[in-house]
């Protein structure tokens, strides 16, 4: 049901949806079905609760703290319930859902408690006769668009940072997966939060998305999903009041593997970077330049890593790759696919459909793949890495380059020099030199260009999630 | 008397007359074209547009017409400019900041062409241009200088075997869009940060008021910017500024001016390629005056705050809350200084109050007064215009102003007070923020939990306590909800200009 003031609402409209179970096709349940007149309810508690004087607006900071932290114990305590119902709902595999995407929710939700008492305006040194100090206030209340791919992960990244800094929010879950996300309601009641202070309504893109983005009451909306999708909810922004915007989108993310690699770490980390959840990342490397002297064994090496895998039931021990995550994502990787055929890439292994029931598609490895390709051009969001040939480094840095998206990047070297270079002249909000996917609550995340507008995590992201107001006082006489 | 910076410091006026600067009668105007590259070219079109003296509202010149070609020609620049490996991305960051340093000391030395150049195309009292627009370009511009080689990242503790470091680096091609009510001020408040952080520049003034900032354009080529750094495109907004905001290679896009535009722009960005955007936008701004305030400071302050630049600010204090204790005196001695305000010829060294920048806004301000009259506001003083030719407006004050009249709601830009009554703070706090604008507020009280409540309270980017337009470089300004996205000036600028990069480098061993 819709969770709004800690209380479960049937929709407004009487209407509900199916949630289905991408492994075999299944309908899991039904969802109360949210759309604009729910999302007005949910702005109402949510205005209420951020009002001067309420529980939440005079509760210390480190109480904030507090909360959060009590949140974290109980996802903690129900780590298998949220780990199972991720797996069944999103076609995650059991064993990921539990030691990663539950990992990372707690890391972020204790991360951000932790700043919760530390978010520090500033006295500044004016000329004149003047004191004067910055407040670093909440902005309001705060629209979040969460996405399929990672929903609990996601949504802790949203409101982990929201609620630290004393925001009220009002959250869509992806209308695939809006399971952890209601759950997480009854958590948050049960740690305390004040009513009002988190409202959850599941719906769907073109109306609940749209209320939120549209809303004249709302003061910032963040949402994680496709660059097309993000460009129309800062476009309704602008149009609507104004509000602040946080957008993380796609990408067509570069990995650059150098001859004096150590080939066998780069091999593992640029097959983990692409295959990870069924492609299904927005840091996908889906680009992979490879040197042209250690190509072939690269190729080799990539081909004979991704044939090694069992499809089947995520919440099967011994199952390394699970579903697509609906019949739309299946169709377009699968054409994808087709079209990295036709237009002349060489298909190494997989390249189709898998099993009978369920969005399955096996891992596929195309070589030979030139820039101008729709693969190499295309966010495909599926298990298909694509491997072309570099042979200089100011080459690789213009086609690593040549994309509007600007997620992110890696190098694989041991040369300091050419690590170096490479962090400085790759247009991607986050270079891994060595590694890929190294993702942590303490860092920054965002994109350049057009994957996304500000960054999430880290220090910085508490910048998003505050409204900065100047004080200045007049004085009788100034000292320094 | 106008005091420094429109910030009135103790009530008292300056006793001490030091020897005031002096216009210039016949000043040419020498730089009218379109600056790209360091060098000045015509429109691709042919065209050009006029530029008027408001107060005499004859033509000043013709200006070379940019529109898109133009500034596709402007973007190409910088973004060459921008290149890895360019002359402006190689240089050493205290290298910026002293290139910063070497244009104040330019606009030092032609402060006086400057300010004459400023009075012609605004219509601002001279003495105003010289002490307060010309004063703040040039401490702005020192303030960014110092921090060019303090843009620090960050290094960062993360789990594993990792070592994580962030880079602030510049955005890219920033687009700025600047407004006629402070051309050249609100231009280096973009150009300043922009330029400290190590980006490039393609920059629209407003049609009315382009003169200062091709006369910067000059002074940028003197002190040694590379070519492309800094390219100034001036036309027209549906024209120029719209190629700027639907710019596919420009990478942000700083714009001061309306609420109704700054949609626009933001809905552009968006639609385009999603290019990061700060707005300064309007304001309908509150000043409350309280009981046990400095009655005194309190009358200049409110009377400067919203009849400064003939009413032409964003900050203008446009809502005057008086608590009902001392609600007539107030309105009494508001009408004395309203009264006393000498409107005349921008250059003659006495006059406070000069001529509204065009026809349009003349216009818009006397309907709005006419509306003050018709829904029933008290007319004080003023309320209409000065003589039969000439765009001044006497110094209007209007009491008895109550919430729901257009005079309380819509920013009028133009010299008109409108002074209501209050009983309790919580009913002040509620009315005062009962707008969807959000930029400044102001607060006139003794008391300490008072000010301090209301620092709190009210929703605005800046909260005035016992003083007004106290604005300086050091301190971060902008709006809360419609009246802006982002902030400008102090250390949050930087962040607008920058785009930050996180690497993370996998070691074989921790190091701690």
């Amino acid at each position: 049901q819709i969770f709004i003031n800690n209380e479960w609402h049937d929709s407004v409209s009487g209407k509900k949806f199916a949630v289905f179970n991408p492994a075999n096709e299944e309908k899991i349940c039904e969802v109360e079905e949210g759309d604009k007149a729910d999302i007005d309810k949910a702005v109402k508690a949510a205005r209420k609760a951020f009002e001067l004087g309420s529980p939440w607006r005079t509760m210390d900071a480190s109480e904030r703290g507090r909360l959060l932290n009590k949140l974290a114990d109980l996802v903690e305590r129900d780590r298998l319930i949220l780990a199972t119902m991720e797996a069944i709902d999103g076609g995650k595999l059991f064993s990921t859902a539990y030691l990663m995407d539950l990992g990372g929710c707690v890391k972020t939700l204790r991360y951000c408690a932790g700043w919760a008492d530390k978010i520090h305006g500033r006295t500044v040194p004016m000329d004149g006769n003047f004191f004067t100090f910055t407040r670093h206030e909440p902005i309001g209340v705060c629209g979040q668009i969460i996405p399929w791919n990672f929903p609990l992960v996601m949504f802790i990244w949203k409101i982990a940072p929201a609620l630290c800094c004393g925001n009220t929010v009002v959250v869509k879950p992806a209308e695939q997966t809006p399971l952890t996300a209601l759950y997480m309601g009854s958590l948050i009641k049960e740690a305390g939060f004040p009513p009002g202070v988190v409202n959850i309504v599941p719906g769907f893109g073109p109306t609940a998305g749209a209320a939120i983005s549209h809303h004249m009451d709302i003061d910032k909306v963040s949402f994680t999903g496709s660059t097309e999708v993000g460009q129309l909810i800062k476009e309704a922004a602008g149009q609507s009041n104004l509000k602040r915007v946080t957008l993380e989108l796609g990408g067509k993310s570069p990995n650059i593997i150098f001859a004096d690699a150590d080939l066998d770490a780069a091999v593992e980390f640029a097959h983990i970077g692409l295959f990870y959840h069924q492609g299904q990342c927005c840091i996908a490397g889906s680009r992979i330049f490879v040197e042209e002297p250690i190509y072939d064994e690269f190729v080799r090496r990539s081909i004979e890593r991704a044939k090694k895998y069992t499809l089947g039931n995520p919440l099967l021990p011994g199952v390394q790759q699970g579903p697509q995550i609906d019949k739309e994502q299946f169709k377009k990787i699968l054409e994808l696919i087709e079209s990295g055929k036709k237009e002349g890439a060489k298909l190494e292994c997989g390249g189709g459909p898998w099993g009978d029931k369920g969005y399955f598609i096996q891992p596929t490895v195309f070589s030979n793949v030139t820039d101008d390709m729709r693969i190499a051009k295309e966010e495909i969001f599926g298990p298909v890495q694509q491997i072309m040939k570099f042979k200089t480094i100011d080459e690789v840095i213009k086609r690593a380059n040549n994309t509007s998206y600007g997620l992110a990047a890696a190098v694989f070297t041991k040369d300091i020099d050419k690590a170096l270079t490479f962090a400085a002249a790759l247009q991607a909000g986050t270079v891994w030199v060595n590694c890929y996917s190294a993702v942590s609550p303490q860092c920054p995340f965002g994109g350049f260009k057009m994957s996304g507008n500000g960054r999430e995590m880290g220090e910085y992201g508490l910048h998003e999630y505050t409204e900065v107001k100047t004080v200045t006082i007049k004085i009788p006489q100034k000292n320094s | 008397m106008a005091a420094l910076n429109g910030a009135v410091e103790n009530g008292q006026p300056d006793r001490k007359v030091p020897p005031l600067p002096r216009p210039l009668r016949s000043l040419e105007v020498k730089y009218t074209k379109i600056f790209i590259n360091n060098e000045w070219h015509e429109s691709t079109s042919g065209k050009k547009f006029p530029t008027y003296n408001p107060s005499t509202l004859e033509k000043i010149c013709d200006i070379e017409e940019g529109d898109k070609p133009d500034v596709d020609n402007a973007v190409e620049a910088a973004k060459a400019a921008f290149q890895r490996g360019s002359p402006w991305r190689q240089m050493d960051a205290p290298s910026r900041g002293r290139l910063l340093h070497k244009l104040a000391d330019l606009l030092e030395r032609d402060r006086v062409i400057l300010a004459t150049l400023e009075t012609m195309d605004t219509g601002k009292p001279f003495l105003q241009a010289y002490f307060i627009d010309l004063e703040g370009c040039i401490k702005t511009l020192r303030y960014y200088a110092g921090w060019a080689d303090k843009i620090q990242g960050r290094t960062i503790p993360v789990d594993e075997n990792f070592v994580c470091f962030t880079r602030h680096e510049p955005m890219g091609v920033c687009g700025a869009i600047t407004p006629w009510n402070f051309p050249l001020l609100m231009l280096v408040w973009k150009m300043a940060p922009a330029l400290c952080c190590g980006n490039t520049l393609v920059i629209k003034p407003a049609e009315q008021t382009p003169l200062t900032s091709l006369y910067i354009g000059s002074l940028i080529k003197e002190v040694g910017f590379p070519p492309g750094v800094v390219n100034i495109v001036p036309g027209y907004g549906p024209t120029a500024g719209a190629a700027i905001s639907t710019h596919d290679n420009i990478d942000k896009i700083a714009f001061t001016g309306s609420t109704k535009v700054g949609k626009l722009i933001k809905e552009a960005a968006s639609k385009s390629n999603l290019k990061r955007v700060t707005l300064e936008l309007g304001g309908k701004n509150p000043c409350i005056v309280c009981a046990d305030a400095d009655l005194d400071l309190a009358v200049e302050c409110a009377h400067q705050g919203v009849f400064f630049n003939q009413g032409q600010c964003c900050t203008a204090a446009s809502r005057v809350f008086v608590e009902e204790q001392i609600y007539p005196e107030f309105v009494k001695r508001s009408v004395e200084f309203a009264k006393k305000r000498l409107v005349g010829d921008p250059f003659d060294a006495r006059t406070e109050q000069g001529p509204q920048i065009d026809q349009k806004q003349f216009d818009k301000i006397l309907e709005l007064i006419e509306s003050g009259k018709k829904e029933g506001a008290k007319l004080e003083c003023g309320g209409l215009a000065i003589e039969d030719r000439g765009l001044y407006i006497k110094p209007t004050v209007f009491s008895e102003v109550t919430d729901n009249m257009r005079i309380a709601k819509e920013e009028i830009f133009g010299p008109v007070q409108p002074i209501m009554k209050f009983k309790s703070i919580e009913e002040v706090i509620r009315r005062a923020n009962s707008t969807e604008y959000g930029l400044t507020a102001a607060v006139f009280t003794k008391n300490l939990d008072r000010a301090l409540t209301l620092a709190s309270a009210l929703q605005s980017g800046t909260v005035w306590i016992n003083c007004y337009n106290a604005l300086y470089a050091q301190a971060p300004f902008g709006g809360f909800k419609m009246s802006g996205n982002g902030r400008e000036l102090g250390e949050y600028a930087l962040a607008e200009y920058t785009e930050v990069k996180t690497v993370t480098i996998k070691l074989s061993q921790k190091s701690p």
